[in-house]
């Protein structure tokens, strides 16, 4: 490859002919692979006098859009300007070029005004949104519970094969990642536990700090987050791809609905085993207890295992199925809200798959103080 | 069948939220047409298509199917009304999670009742006739786009519809297969008598089945021409025929617009 020389520029006043016309010298290599001059030097170094350019390219030995896009944006100023162009001396090529992107005038309209925002737009902007979204969310709750009433009356129309393949990716596919998560979540309260109890001389009661903790609260809490990082973000990609393949529209003007034939399962799977892995995640969770109590904090196994059992009525196993039940529910219904809300690109999809599931969040965290205190007031 | 004329379309507007998409827009399809609905890029033909079958309510306007007002029914007049049409989307819209077969058989199945042997006997024979007997438990991932979009007929022919609504049926088909669907859509309105509307940029298909059509012209968003595309190529606006000879005939005039180098 021999190195092409370097480009030149320069302004030259036009001869005799052409006076009143200044020129711009165009010589050697023109392209995008080198550092180009910038067009705004050149039109800084332009007298203000100026009312005509031309271009003597007569030395330029190759070119391509690096020089074009230089004459653009030359010729978008001179315009702005009244200056007149003529692109008379530039190659072939070029000339035509720079003529068929001249041909169609630019869009007014279609340009967006995608220009920074305050921070007080934003904020504004993201208000609106919400109150905007709050009535569609509403409504696709009432969709939601319509469908699960036609469920209940054996109205609704879905297929059992949907269910258990959900069942299998929601169950026993979050066994590993929930069985993680617990031992280090059991193991955590247990050191917890163990330091304050120290305090008054009383560590066997580890055993009850983790059970009731686990089987109560934590269990369902853990379980509903990891849930709906795994399960709720797939759900919005698999029905925001649906809608963007316009399968979903395919339900709707078949009259089938969509919402009972891809939503309801998905709930129902969710409802039915996040509940389960619930439990799962309790009895993992006090199983670390155990072993941090025994290894460390030298309590006897059977004696942990008695208190354990003391400690364990059946309430506590009730409230922490209820609310693994709620949180399986609502991630469901932030996944399959926000797949359904789906744009038809792309980039929506991955919008979707990360609203779902800070929606998801957001709704557990909620469930979770509102059903704590209501069962504090009922004693339970 | 009825008297009335099949699709009535009456002053029809659409919009996204200020931004209005198409126009005053007024056109009959009957019985038996293979209605071409033509335009470039952008004007709004599938915004059209979403008003025609229930998907988008239009800003304005009235469509009526026999006489029936759409947009102005209840519920249960729309989806019995909605089940009279099939509907061919872009990308062929097969349910992903299905295969073939339990596509094809799926609103059969949902609207029928009739036993799983003669839906799969049914299923069998739509998915023959669009050439793709055998694919039965193919999922629509594993097929090719033309093969897709052949899918997606049979499924909207599953409950042998009046009317036949088919959005872009060749694009991303090479000439041959295009043609193929083309003498297909052609046999369905000659053997079932089904009305066929078909949204389309393609001249071949647009000259070569259509003998009715509607223009949807971007810049004016409203309609400039209807008619047999064949007149519309002959003597119709000359917006439309330079569409129709791809640009062969002079674009009429536009101002403040600088000539365009070849």
């Amino acid at each position: 490859m021999s190195v092409a020389p370097a480009w030149q520029l320069d302004l030259r006043p036009g001869d005799a002919d052409n006076s009143g016309t200044l020129f711009i010298v165009l010589g050697g290599r023109w392209c995008i692979d080198q550092k180009l001059p910038s067009a705004g030097t050149l039109l800084a170094r332009l007298p203000t006098s100026a009312r005509r350019l031309g271009f003597n390219a007569t030395t330029l030995s190759d070119w391509d859009s690096g020089l074009l896009t230089f004459v653009a944006v030359i010729g978008k100023s001179c315009a702005e300007q009244g200056i007149t162009l003529d692109v008379g001396g530039l190659p072939a090529g070029a000339q035509r070029l720079l003529a068929m992107a001249a041909a169609v005038p630019e869009q007014k309209l279609a340009a967006r005004d995608g220009g920074a925002q305050g921070t007080f737009a934003r904020v504004g902007a993201a208000t609106l949104e919400f109150f905007r979204g709050a009535p569609q969310m509403l409504a696709f709750l009432g969709e939601v519970v319509l469908s699960l009433l036609r469920l209940v009356s054996g109205r609704a129309r879905f297929r059992a094969r949907d269910l258990w393949l959900e069942i299998e990716q929601v169950g026993p596919r979050a066994l590993p990642i929930v069985s993680v998560i617990s031992f280090l979540v059991g193991l955590i309260l247990a050191y917890l536990g163990a330091d304050q109890l120290k305090l008054v001389g009383a560590q066997i009661f580890i055993a009850d700090l983790v059970a009731i903790g686990m089987v109560r609260e934590v269990g369902a809490l853990m379980t509903g987050i990891i849930i709906a990082g795994r399960t709720g973000a797939a759900f919005a990609a698999q029905l925001g791809t649906m809608q963007v393949n316009e399968e979903i529209d395919a339900y709707q003007v078949l009259g089938i609905s969509a919402i009972d034939f891809l939503v309801l399962p998905r709930m129902l799977a969710l409802m039915l085993m996040v509940p389960l892995l619930t439990l799962y995640s309790g009895f993992i969770g006090m199983l670390a207890g155990l072993l941090v109590s025994v290894t460390i904090f030298d309590i006897g196994v059977f004696e942990y295992y008695t208190e354990t059992l003391r400690a364990l009525e059946f309430k506590q196993f009730a409230v922490g199925l209820s609310k693994g039940t709620v949180y399986g529910a609502m991630i469901a219904f932030a996944g399959c809200l926000r797949g359904m809300q789906c744009g038809r690109s792309a980039e929506a999809v991955g919008h979707a798959a990360t609203s779902a599931v800070v929606t998801a969040i957001l709704l557990i965290t909620i469930a979770a103080s509102i059903m704590t205190i209501v069962y504090y007031q009922l004693g339970i | 069948m009825d008297a009335l004329p099949h699709i009535e379309v009456r002053d029809l507007s659409m919009a996204y939220g200020d931004f209005v998409v198409q126009r005053g827009l007024d056109f009959t399809v009957n019985k038996g047409d293979i209605f071409v609905v033509m335009g470039g890029n952008g004007c709004g033909k599938t915004t059209l298509m979403r008003a025609l079958v229930g998907l988008q309510r239009p800003a304005a306007g009235s469509v009526r199917y026999g006489g029936e007002d759409f947009w102005n029914s209840g519920e249960a007049v729309q989806q019995r009304l909605k089940r009279r049409l099939g509907i061919l989307f872009q990308g062929g819209a097969l349910w992903s999670s299905l295969t073939l077969a339990e596509n094809v058989a799926l609103p059969i199945a949902e609207y029928t009742g009739l036993p799983q042997a003669r839906v799969d006997e049914i299923v069998a024979f739509k998915l023959a006739l669009v050439g793709l007997a055998g694919f039965e438990d193919f999922y629509p991932a594993e097929l090719s786009g033309g093969m897709k979009k052949r899918a997606g007929l049979a499924r909207a022919m599953a409950l042998d519809p009046d009317i036949l609504v088919i959005d872009e049926p060749s694009s991303g088909l090479d000439p041959l297969t295009a043609r193929r669907l083309d003498e297909l859509i052609v046999e369905l309105r000659d053997s079932l008598g089904t009305t066929i509307v078909v949204i389309t940029h393609e001249l071949a298909s647009i000259l070569g089945i259509g003998n009715n059509s509607i223009y949807l012209d971007t810049e004016s968003r409203t309609m400039i021409a209807t008619g047999h595309p064949q007149d519309a190529l002959k003597n119709g606006h000359p917006k439309v025929r330079h569409f129709l000879t791809r640009g062969g005939e002079a674009p009429p005039p536009r101002p403040n617009l600088p000539a365009q180098t070849p």
